[in-house]
């Protein structure tokens, strides 16, 4: 876990121009680091091509706004690690 | 190109979906209101309109890709270079590269060239989302026609 919360912290890093010691595993994306929709597919972009995944956004987005799921489930870094690593896993699988 | 109805492409030369290439061309009106500002005495091809080119041919591939199910709409514009002025009368030709597809968004690289010699390129980013409305499928497939969009890449629907 902590080595895909390090490549996504980067990326947020680099991408967002955000100092890498400001993102923790608990920072929310959206709420906490500032992070918009466009700069996320920015983020999703680099992490789609990092792990070799298509992060399900359109899916997550839906499930969010249909009451089913909450955006800490997603865009909790930590949480989004485990997603991450649920989706390399089942593309191996 | 007919500028009035922002219509920066005249042709689909190719769209080939295993290569994730397309290639269309275009040629700039001799006369366009435009040029009376851009520049009065020295008239150019906006740069911005360049990009809306390269826009344009970047989204008839991402609706080819779609199936003409969803739509592309430009966001985000990264590392364009302008290489080489246009002026009114030549004819360009626009290369797209889909780079890569993700949930509800597509990145494409887009070139310009004429007569062989680069003009200017960019990262372009799409978002891709269902149709607004039926009225605006339906437009969009007209337009398709007027520019060729292939009848092998299945538009029905």
């Amino acid at each position: 876990m902590s080595s895909t919360f390090d490549t996504i912290a980067n990326i947020i890093a680099e991408t967002c121009d955000i100092p890498r010691d400001s993102i923790k595993p608990e920072s929310h994306a959206i709420n906490d680091l500032g992070i918009d929709s466009l700069d996320f597919l920015d983020i999703a972009f680099a992490i789609d091509k990092a792990f070799g995944i298509k992060l399900p956004l359109e899916q997550w987005t839906q499930e969010v706004n249909d009451g089913k799921a909450t955006t800490d489930q997603y865009f909790v870094l930590k949480n989004l690690s485990a997603r991450i690593d649920e989706l390399v896993a089942a593309k191996g699988a | 190109m007919r500028l009035e109805y922002f219509q920066l492409i005249d042709r689909i030369v190719d769209i080939n979906l295993a290569d994730r290439k397309i290639s269309t061309e275009a040629t700039v009106p001799s006369t366009s209101t435009i040029f009376e500002g851009h520049f009065p005495g020295f008239p150019l091809m906006p740069g911005v309109l360049l990009i809306e080119a390269m826009a344009q041919t970047s989204g008839w591939l991402v609706v080819a890709a779609n199936r003409f199910e969803r739509m592309a709409f430009l966001a985000a514009v990264k590392d364009a270079k302008f290489r080489m002025f246009v002026t009114p009368g030549q004819k360009f030709s626009v290369e797209a590269t889909l780079l890569h597809e993700g949930s509800g968004y597509a990145i494409t690289k887009a070139s310009i060239a004429l007569a062989g010699k680069p003009i200017c390129d960019a990262v372009l980013t799409l978002r891709v989302m269902d149709f607004p409305n039926g009225e605006m499928r339906h437009k969009m497939r007209e337009t398709a026609a007027l520019v060729g969009f292939p009848t092998e890449v299945p538009a029905n629907g």
